[in-house]
């Protein structure tokens, strides 16, 4: 098992970011780490900027990892990716960017550009490796935009050696609505393609 | 079992194992998650106050006939509360009182960040505090106790990075609790109970003398421990500086107060004289430093440690390094180098946002606006820039009122929510007629507490636990005020907005008041409505619907010919339908492709 784990999930305010971090770090206390997650709620929330932490560890003490030191960034939106860049650490970072596109009010009104997105994922020489998933229009094949959450966790779990997939999807199944049980467990497979 | 809790789950959890009875609030962040948790639990009365004072006095009242109580609020909101807790701390208790007090440092959702260990020392009573969610828990439950054993209210002091972080908690109480006994007689004992002067004057040795006992305990609570290890460097810290000092000072010894006020004196003395250096990490301000300072003590503090914002561990990092202290650095990179600059996204008022139509007509308008607390402070950013002065809950009013008392020649429009005006805005409204005040009141009723995430209030007879209370309906209110000119529209038909605003505009020589009446988008009640479209024949780029500042209207990259501006193009997946921006287009472009109303 690894020492420890720090990862960062970051989008936009109504993406299910919190869910899927909740889901994260029950995986960790499930599988013997100590875990410890930190978000903020309120005001940035309202089409702001959502980030999250999830330590796993031996022993964590900060819920909040460091800047320049975490192991994965989970951007659930493509700008987001490059808002956060910095935060991954200096070698052997990975970013995990699923390919959906929030356009803020500051480019809405016309004061800002979207940059074009194949020049926020051409950021690789922060990140040793940068895997791009088509979560949201997977989830949408699937029947339901929000089951981009379940793929992209199916991604991140790929990332993760030595934990039995189906810790993840027990956990995924316990969070979301019983209905949308088995298709959660279909949209995480997706992401392990 | 090993549950993942959030502070404020915590801290519910350890009110009901404490035998809590009774709980009030006034919702603001980082506190509010305390009281919808206590809320499911069976046997607790929870309540939503209308604001923190009333939400203290309950839980007081609560106290005084026995019951275990907890008031929880936000930093700012036991300023509200302070005028009781001052006086409280003379009378005491008779059950267990315990005032959870969620600090915001960094303010992400506040307007100062505030120190409130300082009111426990202010108030003389005890302040704990806890650094995950386990103490969270289980000194939430011992203040009970712990208010009992010394007769006072007891502060538990949270941050926003407790209140919102989740970590590991042993959970062994199921949440169902035995039938607690009745309350006992009330207690008669004017001398305590009852503050006139010549009660206060009696009371006030028994607060001092209850101080030198809460000393003398804070040299053998439990609470606060040394963790010994190199000497070389001695920490002292508490609350979530904790988790970074231990992380950074890797090693090295560390005292963990848990009761940060009163301090234990003897107990820093000895742990000081044992170690070389003496490190103060501590949130905020220098509280416990000044007071380890006075003791004579040498240390660092808050000469490499920042007074503002929040801490984090690169903070403590790099303060520690500064200071050529022996702990790890780490290695660094420069920034991302992009080919773009990365756009801001800042909050905005969502797509269908009753706050919407009234922003636009007084942004137009360009009267100086004095605002709340709310998701309508969003009313102060572009493209609105509505708002010029926000203070505090319920401030608008009387800010507005003085400054046209003054003589001020420009107009100053109040601008309240509903659950805001319940808070603290009634009393000013009364004062403003009282006084003549030619001031107009701008009412965003939205039918919730919208900011902290759609809780009831007066206005809404929504109660916490789900029972119909009684709804104090807003106009009926300020007519029986005696405000004659009240105008009441829709939020989501902007002429009739416009038109309420400027026919209160023109009444300058009596009070007045418009209500507007919404619902917010997050509530069961709000319906979604077919998208609308732009027509881009007609869309000449004027621009005005990129003034009423939704996100679901974007610049399109076609490009007028004869205004040479971008035309206008919705999101679809983002409109709701609520025709703000249809009704502000001059050349109807902007429409709706088909006039069936979906539900959501």
């Amino acid at each position: 098992m690894i020492e420890k784990l720090d990862m960062l999930f970051v989008g936009v305010g109504g993406q299910g970011i919190l869910t899927a971090s909740d889901i994260v770090a029950e995986v960790g206390l499930a599988v013997g780490y100590d875990a410890k997650k930190s978000e903020v709620h309120g005001f940035s929330q309202r089409g702001g900027v959502v980030d999250s932490h999830v330590r796993w560890g031996r022993r964590v003490g900060a819920s909040t990892a460091e800047i320049g030191q975490i192991d994965i960034l989970l951007a659930f939106e493509v700008l987001e990716a490059a808002r956060w860049m910095d935060w991954l650490k200096p070698a052997g970072g990975t970013v995990i960017v699923n390919r959906q596109q929030i356009t803020p009010l500051s480019v809405s009104v016309g004061d800002w550009k979207y940059p074009p997105e194949e020049d926020i994922l051409a950021a690789k020489s922060r990140a040793d490796k940068v895997i791009v998933v088509d979560g949201l229009a997977i989830g949408e094949r699937l029947g339901k935009a929000q089951l981009a959450n379940s793929v992209l966790l199916g991604a991140l779990s790929q990332q993760i050696e030595g934990i039995d997939p189906d810790v993840w999807t027990t956990v995924i199944q316990r969070r979301v609505p019983k209905k949308y049980a088995e298709l959660n467990r279909t949209a995480f497979w997706e992401g392990r393609m | 079992m090993k549950r993942m809790l959030s502070g404020n789950e915590a801290i519910a959890l350890g009110a009901f194992e404490g035998g809590v009875r009774y709980a009030s609030a006034y919702p603001g962040t980082p506190s509010t998650e305390v009281l919808e948790n206590l809320a499911t639990y069976k046997g607790v009365v929870s309540e939503w106050a209308s604001n923190e004072k009333v939400a203290f006095d309950s839980a007081l009242g609560a106290a005084f006939a026995g019951a275990r109580a907890l008031a929880a609020m936000k930093h700012v909101g036991v300023n509200v509360a302070a005028d009781s807790l001052m006086s409280a701390s003379y009378t005491g208790v008779r059950a267990g009182l315990v005032l959870v007090s969620a600090d915001d440092p960094g303010t992400f959702s506040s307007q100062n960040e505030q120190d409130n260990r300082q009111y426990a020392r202010f108030a003389k009573i005890p302040c704990i505090e806890p650094s995950d969610s386990q103490e969270a828990k289980d000194w939430t439950a011992l203040g009970f106790e712990f208010s009992e054993q010394f007769d006072t209210v007891v502060m538990l002091r949270s941050t926003t990075r407790l209140s919102h972080s989740k970590s590991v908690v042993e959970v062994d109480v199921p949440k169902e609790r035995g039938e607690l006994p009745p309350l006992p007689k009330f207690e008669r004992k004017p001398t305590k109970y009852v503050t006139i002067p010549a009660h206060a004057k009696l009371r006030h040795p028994i607060v001092e003398d209850r101080v030198l006992k809460l000393k003398a305990y804070a040299e053998t609570t439990p609470l606060n421990r040394i963790e010994w290890g190199d000497k070389k460097i001695g920490v002292i810290t508490g609350g979530v500086a904790y988790q970074y000092a231990r992380e950074i000072f890797e090693g090295y010894s560390i005292l963990k107060l848990g009761l940060s006020y009163p301090i234990p004196e003897k107990m820093i003395c000895d742990f000081a004289a044992q170690v070389e250096t003496l490190v103060i990490v501590e949130e905020l301000d220098p509280f416990w430093e000044e007071q380890i300072r006075a003791m004579g003590l040498v240390c660092y503090g808050k000469d490499i440690f920042p007074l503002t914002g929040e801490y984090t561990l690169t903070v403590v990092r790099e303060g520690a390094l500064k200071a050529g202290l022996p702990v790890k650095s780490v290695e660094k990179r420069e920034p991302a180098q992009f080919a773009f600059k990365v756009p801001p996204r800042p909050p905005a008022l969502c797509p269908g946002c009753s706050h919407r139509a009234p922003f636009y007509s007084l942004s137009k308008h360009k009267v100086l606006v004095s605002g709340d607390i709310g998701c309508y402070s969003i009313g102060a950013l572009s493209p609105f820039n509505a708002m010029d002065t926000i203070i505090s809950m319920g401030a608008s009013i009387g800010l507005a009122h003085g400054a046209n008392q003054a003589g001020l020649e420009e107009r100053m429009v109040a601008v309240i929510g509903d659950s805001t005006f319940f808070h603290a805005g009634v009393s000013a409204l009364a004062s403003a007629i009282y006084n003549n005040s030619p001031t107009m009141t701008v009412i965003l009723d939205n039918g919730t507490t919208g900011m902290t995430g759609q809780q009831g209030n007066p206005g809404t007879g929504e109660t916490l636990q789900g029972t119909r209370g009684k709804r104090v309906p807003i106009e009926p209110v300020v007519r029986a005020m005696g405000i004659e000119n009240v105008w009441k529209v829709n939020a989501l038909d902007e002429p009739a907005v416009d038109q309420a605003i400027k026919a209160a505009l023109t009444v300058k020589d009596k009070p007045s008041v418009v209500i507007v009446e919404g619902t917010c988008v997050f509530l069961e009640g709000f319906h979604k409505r077919q998208v609308v479209s732009v027509d881009t024949e007609a869309c000449n780029g004027c621009s005005l619907c990129f003034r009423v500042g939704c996100p679901a209207i974007l610049k399109s990259s076609e490009v007028d010919a004869k205004t040479k501006r971008p035309k206008a193009a919705i999101e679809p997946l983002l409109c709701v339908g609520c025709d703000v921006c249809l009704q502000v287009c001059p050349r109807d472009a902007i429409y709706r492709p088909e006039a069936v109303e979906v539900v959501r």
